[in-house]
């Protein structure tokens, strides 16, 4: 594993060195003052950085290649097409449209409601209650179970238990055929989403209320302030670090979402909830055109990543003017 | 927000069992249902199981090859956890003592590349790791977990070593200990903290993490749970009784895992995300 992740770092080197012409050369022996700290630092830093630039960067920048050719995985001929991949994606793909819809709709409520529930639960759970400590286990708990698992124990709730429960309690709102309707089968994959995501929440958010000083809140309480204002005024500026992770956290859970997905719906029915993941998937896997597939995937990063830039500068501009 | 038990706290404590309770039906009927007859399930989903079916179990046991995926996962999972932090302590310890540009580059590519999405990623990762002979194969599984989650690993040990006083070192490589030696001995210590952070994130991560196994371990005796789990449902979606005794089998490692870590969980997950 050593020598080529030699190779690996002379490479990164000499981009360095390229950037840095400027100033001064910096990877040279004088500088680095002996050889030995240089293969020091490639003993230590290679392995992983190797094993990062096959797994991640080599398929990252293969991929942004393929998105510009016409790919189909089974045979190895591949044509550049040039934006046709594109064009095709952006005009034409009616799904790939409904897809980017469907995901968007769900991020933003996914998130909402996420976040609204952990924060609540955070608020009961640092409150001086008995159970505390076994609410925030029960809380928790669905959270430790991966996606997959969590979308078929509720594929037999929404099937079986929302049936049965209808009958008993009579309730219509249990009796509809909830993974069989575009609509309900949406919020059924929501459900599951804030049922597994908000303990997890909950964790940061609790961590962050500990550490809001109680004399802050004492003393907005001998001014008169109400329970309201200094959830308003103290709690929420205060534990504004914990809310940028937080919406971090859920907006990529939420936009890259596929396990639930897959397990819960497989994107049914009639492909209405089938979001960008699973679409890219199946583009790719299903349908064999990995031109296509990639092209909707380089899509799908440039999104994710625009997101995650406006929302933490947009998060830590709030920070400091709070 | 008092400290006083009034008979409001009494009122929200109430509200917050009921809410806890609400978490857990989907639990209850996922455990009352997997000990019922197939026509019990059918005629009494709500209802407590009349006669406990352990036979769903052992049935479910067998058909999804359980003990196979099992060993399978945790085969993985330990690996994969124990050299992400063998080589990511030690990449991190390097980044942040190596007082370079080259390690502010290496390092921020770690940390950029955390944005991109596994699907931007998993169509030519395919045809990479095909070409290198990782298909089907524990360790190329390892590799690419390795590669996956250094990102988050190194950013998370950077972001502690920094916090360490150089000062104990020096006073080690003065004793003639080697650098390597100087990390093991004195600086890997130390972290342990953070190395059970990063343990915790990555095994939850790695045992559930279904996509990745899935375009790599082709060859049904290298099934993981959430693989063997994703057939076995498949093959007998409404065969109930069958079906959630799997998904039980699937649940109860990571429950046992959970009971037995919950406060070094809950400290793992608060500490790994507020940095």
């Amino acid at each position: 594993m050593n020598s080529p992740s030699k190779l690996q770092d002379i490479e990164v080197g000499s981009v360095g060195n390229q950037k840095m012409l400027k100033e001064k050369p910096f990877l040279n022996i004088k500088n680095l003052k002996n050889l030995k700290s240089v293969g020091l630092f490639v003993l230590l830093v290679g392995p992983a950085f190797l094993a990062f630039t096959i797994i991640v960067l080599i398929p990252f920048f293969m991929g942004v290649y393929y998105a510009f050719t016409d790919w189909n995985g089974v045979n190895g001929t591949i044509n550049w097409v040039g934006l046709d991949n594109f064009k095709y994606v952006f005009t034409e793909d009616k799904q790939f449209h409904k897809s980017f819809w469907i995901t968007t709709k769900y991020t933003a409520v996914a998130i909402i409601l996420t976040n609204i529930v952990g924060f609540i639960l955070a608020l009961l759970v640092t409150k001086t209650l008995k159970t505390r400590n076994m609410l925030r286990t029960v809380f928790f708990m669905p959270n430790l179970i991966g996606g997959l698992l969590l979308g078929f124990v509720w594929q037999f709730i929404f099937v079986k238990g929302f049936a049965s429960i209808g009958q008993i309690s009579g309730i219509s709102l249990f009796e509809l055929p909830w993974l069989g309707d575009a609509n309900t089968a949406f919020w059924g994959i929501v459900i599951v989403s804030v049922w597994q995501g908000a303990g997890y929440i909950m964790l940061i958010y609790t961590a962050a209320l500990q550490n809001v000083p109680q004399e802050l809140i004492e003393a907005a309480k001998t001014d008169g302030a109400n329970r309201w204002q200094i959830l308003r005024h103290i709690t929420i500026p205060m534990i504004a670090p914990a809310v940028t992770v937080c919406l971090f956290l859920t907006i990529s859970w939420s936009f890259k979402v596929f396990d639930v997905n897959l397990s819960l719906t497989n994107g049914g029915p009639f492909k209405s909830t089938e979001m960008l993941a699973l679409n890219i998937y199946t583009e790719a896997f299903v349908n064999n055109r990995y031109g296509l597939g990639e092209a909707k995937a380089l899509i799908f990063f440039l999104v994710v990543a625009a997101i995650t830039i406006i929302q933490v500068t947009y998060t830590k501009k709030k920070e400091v003017e709070s | 927000m008092g400290n006083r038990y009034t008979g409001r706290t009494f009122i929200v404590e109430i509200l917050a069992i009921v809410l806890g309770l609400v978490f857990l039906v989907p639990f209850y009927y996922l455990v009352s249902n997997s000990l019922k007859s197939f026509a019990e399930i059918l005629s009494n989903t709500s209802a407590l199981p009349s006669v406990l079916q352990f036979q769903n179990y052992v049935n479910a046991y067998h058909q999804m090859n359980f003990l196979k995926a099992f060993s399978n996962s945790l085969l993985i999972t330990v690996v994969s956890s124990i050299v992400l932090v063998f080589f990511c302590s030690m990449a991190a310890y390097m980044l942040v003592r190596t007082k370079k540009k080259i390690s502010n580059i290496i390092f921020m590519m770690f940390v950029a590349a955390m944005v991109i999405p596994f699907q931007s990623i998993m169509i030519p990762l395919v045809k990479v790791t095909g070409n290198l002979g990782m298909i089907n194969s524990v360790w190329g599984l390892v590799i690419m977990y390795l590669g996956f989650g250094s990102g988050m690993t190194i950013f998370l040990y950077h972001g502690f070593i920094k916090g360490i006083p150089v000062e104990l070192e020096e006073a080690a490589t003065i004793d003639g200990c080697s650098r390597l030696g100087v990390f093991w001995r004195i600086v890997f210590p130390l972290l342990k903290p953070i190395t059970v952070t990063v343990i915790i994130l990555n095994s939850l991560w790695i045992w559930n993490d279904f996509l990745l196994p899935s375009l790599v371990l082709q060859d049904p005796e290298l099934k993981t749970i959430p693989l063997a789990t994703f057939s076995f449902f498949g093959q007998y979606t409404k065969q109930w009784d069958l079906a959630l005794a799997g998904l039980m089998l699937s649940i109860i490692p990571l429950l046992i895992f959970f009971f037995a870590m919950q406060k070094h969980i809950v400290k793992g997950i608060t500490s790994g995300s507020i940095k």
